[in-house]
């Protein structure tokens, strides 16, 4: 998997590491892969649905040590 | 415009008080859809937070100006965010402070009614999960049943009240919510009961609730007795109260039967189930008030915001009570129940003693309805 960008959203609450990757997605091109570090557990459902109301595609996500890592496919 | 911040407090009187609220919920479309904050006049609008972030113009047609708004997300970050979006577009609205999470918290003490010699009743309405525990006090006594994991909350109003927490109830091992029991009784040094039919993987020591034990409250003559009533769990035992009121736990409900499948014995116990709605509950006094551990949705509360009413209006009215068939009655008990409640499992095993998890932890596996019914 070709990584784009990174973004680290470690120890940030709601809303902000949705605001954050929205940002993000917005510089890469469509196909590109964005690379998330979340520790907030409410990620896990809000990730999903944000991705899929903007049809982009998390192409992978996991776990390790507390750290939820999603790698979004920009539409 | 300014933003408001309301606490769950603030939002119960609302639901108690039958007023009109818009309630923006920010939450994903499956959380609303899951559970929200249920009022008798309410109007919803739910849009994820994150469909805003361009800005909140779209919606503004939507969202009245002539009532009051509320802004809600799970925990209050997003709804903060959206509050301040609204309130540059000159709308006067307020957020919800710890969000879901606080209004799942809550408990608003409500008096039941007196009982002899200057006793009380409370039920304590958690309005965001829909339990319901109690406190019998009288002569500087007091009894809890099914309280619930916020323990300050009862003793604290113990101490408001002035009375010594000394008998401390399960009616059954709760499996759609952390039981408070344990730690109250522990922190006052009353005794910890419940069913031994319920116990038996408990890892801490208790005093078993068997039936027909009758503690008294105070000096006076406030009986709590039990009633062996089996069915939505293997133990589960109920309690008449200065024998006016039946505190059934989650064998029936106001509008709703208890279901008997949390503990995977489904086929086994939905026979004691039967014998306890259609026998043992018949053989009471119809004008006892029963008072259920849970309410299902809003319609159940009386205008006071309490949940009870006359067993033999439940008889009447209650559709659980009204399957004349047997196998109808099994099938309805059995086949087609709502889903489980959240982490129903690992509640069990919270209560049990067997693991302890911390609050943040406690707070995930509570998250949601109870689902404790079968209507």
């Amino acid at each position: 998997m070709n990584i784009t960008k990174q973004l680290d959203a470690k120890g940030l609450a709601c809303p902000m590491p949705i605001v954050k990757t929205k940002k993000a997605i917005d510089t890469i091109e469509s196909g590109e892969v964005l690379e998330v570090l979340v520790t907030d557990k409410g990620a896990l459902n809000d990730f999903k649905a944000w991705a899929q109301a903007g049809g982009h595609t998390i192409i992978e996500q996991k776990e390790e040590a507390g750290v939820l890592y999603f790698y979004i496919q920009k539409v | 415009m300014a933003i408001n911040t309301w606490t769950a407090a603030d939002v119960a009187r609302k639901v108690i008080d039958n007023e009109e609220l818009f309630i923006l919920d920010v939450r994903n479309a499956d959380a609303f859809e899951d559970w929200k904050i249920d009022g008798h006049k309410f109007e919803y609008l739910n849009i994820p937070y994150f469909e805003l972030l361009d800005g909140v113009e779209e919606i503004l047609p939507k969202i009245p100006t002539n009532k009051e708004v509320l802004v809600v997300c799970a925990k209050e970050g997003s709804s903060i965010m959206v509050a301040e979006m609204l309130s540059e577009e000159g709308r006067e609205v307020a957020y919800l402070a710890g969000g879901m999470k606080s209004w799942s918290m809550y408990l608003e003490p409500i008096k039941v009614g007196d009982l002899e010699s200057g006793g009380e009743l409370y039920q304590f309405v958690r309005l965001g999960k829909g339990c319901l525990s109690y406190m019998v006090i009288s002569g500087g006594e007091a009894a809890v049943i099914d309280a619930v994991r916020f323990t300050e909350v009862f003793t604290n109003f113990a101490k408001e009240k002035g009375v010594e927490i000394k008998h401390v109830f399960d009616t059954h091992l709760h499996a759609d919510h952390i039981s408070g029991g344990r730690t109250i009784a522990e922190a006052t040094g009353a005794t910890y009961y419940l069913p031994e039919k319920d116990a038996e993987e408990l890892v801490f020591d208790y005093t078993k609730l068997e039936d027909g034990l009758t503690v008294q409250i105070g000096a006076s003559k406030i009986d709590v007795g039990a009633l062996y009533s089996p069915g939505h769990t293997i133990g589960s035992t109920s309690f008449v109260v200065d024998a006016k009121y039946l505190l059934t736990g989650d064998i029936l409900f106001i509008d709703s039967i208890g279901r008997p499948d949390l503990a995977g014995l489904a086929e086994d116990w939905v026979g004691d189930l039967r014998e306890t709605l259609y026998n043992r509950y018949r053989q009471l006094a119809e004008d006892l008030i029963v008072l259920p551990a849970h309410f299902m949705i809003i319609d159940e509360l009386n205008v006071d915001g309490t949940v009870s009413k006359r067993l033999g209006d439940l008889f009447a009215n209650n559709h659980g009570l009204n399957v004349e068939d047997e196998a109808v009655f099994r099938s309805m008990v059995t086949d087609n129940l709502p889903p489980q409640p959240n982490a129903y499992q690992q509640i069990r095993q919270v209560n049990m003693g067997k693991i302890t998890p911390d609050n943040d932890e406690q707070t995930e596996m509570e998250i949601g309805p109870n689902r404790c019914a079968v209507r």
